[in-house]
């Protein structure tokens, strides 16, 4: 027996939970039947979630004094917010609004009317029993500390750095390479306006270079992430460049002077040669060059010191005894634009890559095609010197394939249009594209389609069999073939080139796992960061402060990486301008005087919430930090630890109403309620 | 394949194909018509249609066309397509039934092929008598049915080399227990034969 | 190492020298084949091609005969030397497995001659997974008295081997390498010629000689452009197509290819110091005299490394490269 009294609202949902459920006889049964468990109102309204449905149930608060709510609806991932606010309107504490689902877990997934409204009967009087046992709650608010970090530095990271920086507040920008620039700073021109890449990303560069409240942690990785949002501490390893930032002036002399040569297979995709003292490329930010100590002589067998000895600089800018530093900083938001790594193609072996001098891929063919790339922008075959008179372009390798990716690059269409463009541009040769599908569907680009079209340039719809050098038909010799099957005139064709450009699949970073674990954030099955919601919120993650944004989230072009950018910064800046954030009360916590100090609470924790007292050999669970998982609760072995709004009676109280009614799945017989052991 | 229709109807032609291809699911629907498997065919641009475009056209509902053309005959079973197809459609499995569907329908008579389900019958006729293959056998019949003027080349040429070499026989050999597997067959054929 | 051993039909008189060589090397790598008593005909491409149950059951029989013959101890391996026939034992095994259905009716089928054979009871591997991965080729090394130098082998794969792989493929399906490995711990140089795991055609000979010639012919042309002096290979049908078949081919496209092929049986018993009258030797169209003759009794010199220029933009490295 309750002295509360509950209101109970059921949803049609329009005809979603109408059709299976029958609402009007669950709205009479509630009111009749359940009036000794507190309920004084009962009404069924075909959109509970609409102004008027709520209306409804504030009115009641205000009219009849309802001390709780329950709404029968759809998941409480969609309204939950919706209800209570609803009830907070009305003066009636938010959480003794309980919500439950009669669409998701009955209405979409019953096809049996009497079992449906039988469930949804179980379900309301469970929720009923449990409401009652509810506690009024207030938010936990936590500040926001203004300062944002952005791990990644490629133009989606930039964007977001230097929104949040023009802004006014700090940002923390930190990139794993030596510059900042990321995968843009390796193409040639960018479609569909043929912009160089370079020449507009590097003002960004400069900027965010420069920007009085950015400060640029580049040649540096994340260790490790604590804290909560609004409250994150990072630890981050600044490697050592082995180059003093203070004096060196970037004047490159370390580099030209460097005896130790070796192919870059970073930067420059394994087309060209660094020195094992380096900087990516002319333009980088910042301009002060790093050792690769695996390939310098003098960590290596102690000997040369070129860079030493011609630096200029008065006190010499080389530092052969630098260490790492690690240090923390403490954020209130972490954006991650980590980008995308680049599909191995020579996991397709019968495309020939790696075997095949001629074969490339797209990112060695946009180094060949740059100006300070390996050939200083001419499109010359392996040889370095020989001209292709013949160009294949093989769009979809690695992607739309069950062996390898499954979904699609996005960018690979109009990246292919343009090698084919540039290759005409530069060579005269004839170029053949072989596609799947012609994926051109955003502004202006189906319109550079067109043009290349004009070009002259052969399109095949047909996904390439093989790429081989066995001549079998004269004028193959010498050349490497490209079979496929010409899906337009149904037949196979052989067509000789003199060089095959590969466009190869967007692949999520290969440590993306990794790293997602390290920021309490999840991949999907591809290994993309997952986003909140992948239509509404593709941006946000499930956990609040941290954000995505770029390739890392999905394969996308530059503009999408710049609006994600942005779009996560705008979020950010909504957080620092609201100063603070209103946590979730739903939390666990200790009852200090049950804890025994076993401690097995402490590891099971997704989010570290938990902290041991040594002296008093008890666990405490930081409310700020704890997302109300439930884990603790479960494995305490002492039953020491409960979870607000999820304590043992209310969750009791709820198995007892949802088995009260004893429904027979097989056969649907609403039977004499079970006698209470 | 998940066909959700709340309509009871006959099977269409691609449904048919599927239920007679034996082991996991053999994902027909699946078909994006890229091309690959028309790309990888040794045999392919001897074929009428290329597999891709007898996909198409069994989508289309097309069974005369497709069942009486030359194509599983020409498949060589060299499995690329199967392997290289981005949608993990078992294509081969499937020429094999269309094969069985062809002797089925009688259509295969008018093709280029018309041939070829005679060599395989032959061969089986001497599996199911001696429970071995008989190489000398079959090329006979098979040749003096269909190339009697080539059948004496090779009888003089290839055929004395192989038997000179000793790599051929000249008597079928029959295993021990015959009887046994002529149990087997028969109620094989009485479950499921003809597909 | 006991397996049980599949010949089939080709093994018995076609392919007789693939036969004896296995045998031969088997004593001396310590492996123990015992003959499935009284195995049929796997039915090839064609069974299948007619009728689809009284095929699997075909099959059927050779797989329980096999667990029957394995149960008592030995181990439940099967030895298949040819591509075919490893491919249906292996899919049978598979699709019985994958397919409740298809094994009640095959089951149903070999009950009437008193046999059954449940999905996964016999491991059906091809010989040359076997001589790699059982022997493996430190062992095989070894026992080489008689290296191979001086002879250019190209190994061909063909398809069945390593396709369709989807049941675990011990090789890649595009770019098999582990009978290169082991020619080249023979001693011999391997000729890495890109149509190696190509089709050669099958029963095509049968259908229309021309496709079949012309996908003999391309790999004949394949593995002369790169100068190979024996192709090595490790299915009858595709000996029997490269081998017999390698004059048709002469006379229809005028060319004049005289390459031996050879089992890579019979070039372990060779670099074992084997006779090659106990290898079936002899019994090839193309005579291997000739090849033979070219092993020579010291190693080659290693080809000098061609000096990169200065313009040369560098290659991918390979894995096994690194």
């Amino acid at each position: 027996m309750t002295d509360e009294k509950i209101g109970v609202y059921i949803c049609h949902c329009g005809t979603n939970i109408s059709d299976t459920v029958d609402v009007e006889n669950v709205a009479t049964w509630a009111g009749e039947d359940l009036e000794e468990k507190g309920v004084v109102v009962s009404r069924d309204y075909k959109f509970m979630c609409s102004s008027l449905g709520q209306e409804l149930i504030e009115a009641d608060i205000k009219e009849q004094g309802l001390t709780r709510v329950v709404v029968a609806a759809c998941s409480p991932h969609l309204h939950e917010a919706t209800f209570r606010t609803a009830c907070d309107r009305a003066g009636l504490n938010p959480y003794l609004c309980e919500m439950v689902s009669v669409r998701e877990q009955v209405s979409w997934v019953h096809t049996d009317k009497e079992i449906a409204t039988a469930k949804s009967k179980a379900l309301i009087l469970g929720g009923v029993e449990r409401v009652a046992l509810h506690e009024p709650l207030e938010p936990l608010k936590v500040p926001i500390n203004p300062t944002t970090m952005i791990v990644g530095a490629g133009i989606s990271g930039i964007q977001s750095a230097l929104e949040i920086a023009d802004s006014g507040f700090p940002v923390v920008l930190v990139e794993r390479d030596s510059s900042i620039g990321g995968h843009m700073a390796q193409f040639d021109k960018t479609f569909p306006t043929l912009d160089c890449s370079a020449c507009i990303l590097t003002p960004k560069m400069v900027q965010a270079g420069n920007h009085p409240n950015i400060t640029l942690l580049s040649w540096s990785e994340v260790e490790r992430v604590d804290g909560y949002v609004g409250n994150f501490t990072v630890t981050i390893r600044k490697k050592a460049r082995y180059v003093n930032e203070d004096v060196c002036t970037g004047c490159g002399i370390c580099i030209e002077k460097c005896p130790a040569k070796v192919i870059d297979t970073e930067f420059e995709a394994g087309l060209g040669y660094r020195k094992a003292i380096y900087r990516n490329f002319p333009q980088a930010v910042p301009k002060y060059p790093v050792i690769d100590v695996d390939n310098c002589i003098y960590f290596q067998r102690e000997k040369c010191k070129a860079c030493q000895i011609f630096c200029p600089t008065q006190p010499n800018s080389i530092e052969f005894d630098q260490e790492d530093e690690v240090i923390q900083v403490e954020v209130g938001n972490i954006v991650l634009a980590t980008g995308f790594d680049l599909f191995d193609a020579r996991r397709i072996p019968q495309y020939g890559y790696g075997r095949l001098a001629n074969v490339f891929t797209s990112l060695e063919f946009e180094r060949m095609c740059n100006a300070s790339g390996p050939t200083t922008g001419k499109v010359f075959m392996r040889d370095g010197v020989t001209t292709p008179k013949s160009v294949g372009i093989l769009h979809c390798v690695g992607s739309r394939d069950k062996h390898y990716n499954n979904y699609c690059s996005v960018i690979c269409c109009m990246q292919s249009l343009k090698f084919a463009h540039v290759v005409k541009e530069r060579t005269g040769a004839e170029v053949y594209n072989f596609y799947i599908d012609m994926r051109t569907a955003f502004k202006d680009y189906d319109e550079f389609y067109q043009r290349v079209l004009e070009e002259g340039v052969h399109f095949i719809r047909g996904r390439v069999a093989e790429v081989t050098d066995a001549a079998r038909l004269p004028g193959e010799e010498g050349k490497l073939i490209i079979q496929a099957e010409d899906t337009f005139i149904g037949k196979q064709r052989r067509i000789p080139v003199d060089m095959v450009i590969l466009s190869a699949a967007i692949e999520p970073r290969h440590d993306s796992n990794e790293v997602a674990h390290q920021f309490g954030i999840s991949c999907s099955t591809n290994g993309f960061f997952t986003e909140k919601h992948p239509k509404l919120d593709p941006v946000a993650t499930m956990t609040e402060g941290i954000y995505i944004a770029g390739c890392a989230q999905g394969p996308k072009d530059i503009p999408a990486s710049i609006t994600q950018g942005a779009a996560a910064s705008a979020r950010v800046l909504g957080k620092i301008q609201a100063g603070e954030l209103a946590l979730e009360p739903v939390r666990a916590s200790v009852n200090q005087d049950i804890c025994s100090g076993c401690r097995i609470c402490n590891n099971q924790c997704p989010f570290n919430a938990i902290l041991f007292h040594e002296d008093r050999m008890v666990s405490e669970i930081n409310p700020a930090l704890c997302q109300g998982c439930g884990t603790c609760v479960a494995a305490c072995p002492s039953n020491a630890i409960s979870g607000t709004q999820f304590s043992n009676e209310q969750l009791e109280a709820q198995l007892t109403g949802l088995l009260a009614l004893n429904i027979d799945g097989s056969s649907v017989r609403v039977l004499e309620p079970v006698a209470a052991d | 394949m998940t066909t959700t229709t709340t309509q009871a109807r006959s099977p269409t032609f691609m449904e048919e194909i599927v239920t007679n291809t034996p082991g996991s699911d053999p994902r027909l629907e699946m078909c994006i018509q890229c091309g690959t498997c028309g790309g990888s065919c040794p045999s392919g641009p001897d074929m009428d249609h290329s597999p891709r475009k007898l996909f198409a056209m069994i989508d289309a509902g097309m069974k005369e066309e497709v069942l009486s053309s030359n194509t599983p005959w020409y498949c060589v079973s060299c499995y690329y397509c199967m392997v290289r197809c981005p949608q993990e459609i078992h294509i081969t499995d499937i020429m094999y039934t269309l094969k069985r569907m062809a002797i089925q329908e009688g259509l295969y008579r008018e093709s280029s092929a018309a041939s070829a389900p005679g060599f395989s019958e032959t061969f089986i006729d001497y599996v199911d008598t001696y429970g071995r293959s008989f190489e000398l056998g079959v090329a006979t019949w098979h040749h003096l049915r269909h190339h009697p003027l080539k059948a004496v080349g090779m009888a003089t040429g290839m055929g004395l080399e192989m038997l000179r070499k000793g790599r051929m026989d000249l008597t079928p050999n029959r295993i021990e227990g015959m009887d046994q597997l002529k149990s087997i067959l028969n109620k094989a054929k009485e479950l499921g034969g003809e597909a | 190492m006991k397996y049980g051993y599949y010949p089939g039909c080709s093994l018995e008189k076609n392919a007789s020298a693939y036969h004896d060589s296995a045998m031969a090397v088997a004593g001396p790598l310590g492996l123990e084949f015992n003959e499935v008593k009284d195995w049929n005909c796997c039915g090839a491409t064609e069974y299948i091609s007619i009728d689809l149950i009284p095929a699997y059951a075909l099959v059927g029989r050779n797989l329980a005969l096999a667990a029957q013959q394995n149960s008592n101890g030995d181990s439940n391996q099967l030895a298949a030397p040819c591509s075919a026939c490893f491919l249906n034992l292996k899919k049978a095994d598979q699709y019985m497995g994958d397919s409740p259905d298809l094994a009640n009716t095959v089951n149903t089928a070999l009950a009437a001659g008193g046999l059954n054979y449940q999905a996964g009871d016999v491991v059906v591997r091809h010989l040359l997974d076997i001589f790699v991965n059982d022997v493996g080729l430190d062992a095989i090394k070894e026992k080489v008295t008689k290296p191979l130098y001086n002879l250019r082998i190209a190994p061909y794969y063909g398809c069945l081997i390593v396709r369709p792989g989807s049941m675990g493929s011990f090789d890649d399906p595009e770019y098999p390498t582990s009978m290169d490995h082991m020619m080249s711990a023979l001693g011999a140089e391997v000729v890495d010629f890109p149509l190696k795991a190509h089709c050669c055609g099958g029963h095509m000979t049968q259908i229309s000689e021309d496709v079949a010639l012309d996908l003999i012919q391309r790999l004949l042309k394949n593995a002369a452009d790169y100068e190979a002096d024996a192709i090595v290979t490790l299915c009858p049908m595709c000996q029997l197509n490269l081998d017999a078949y390698q004059d048709n081919v002469n006379k229809k496209y005028g060319t004049n290819y005289n390459i031996p092929i050879l089992y890579f049986t019979q070039m372990i018993g060779l670099a074992l110091g084997l006779k090659p009258e106990d290898l079936g030797f002899g019994k090839e169209f193309i005579d291997a005299t000739p090849a033979l003759s070219k092993i020579g009794a010291e190693v080659p010199p290693k080809a000098k490394k061609k000096r990169q220029s200065k313009e040369e933009l560098p290659m991918p490295v390979m894995p096994q490269e690194s």
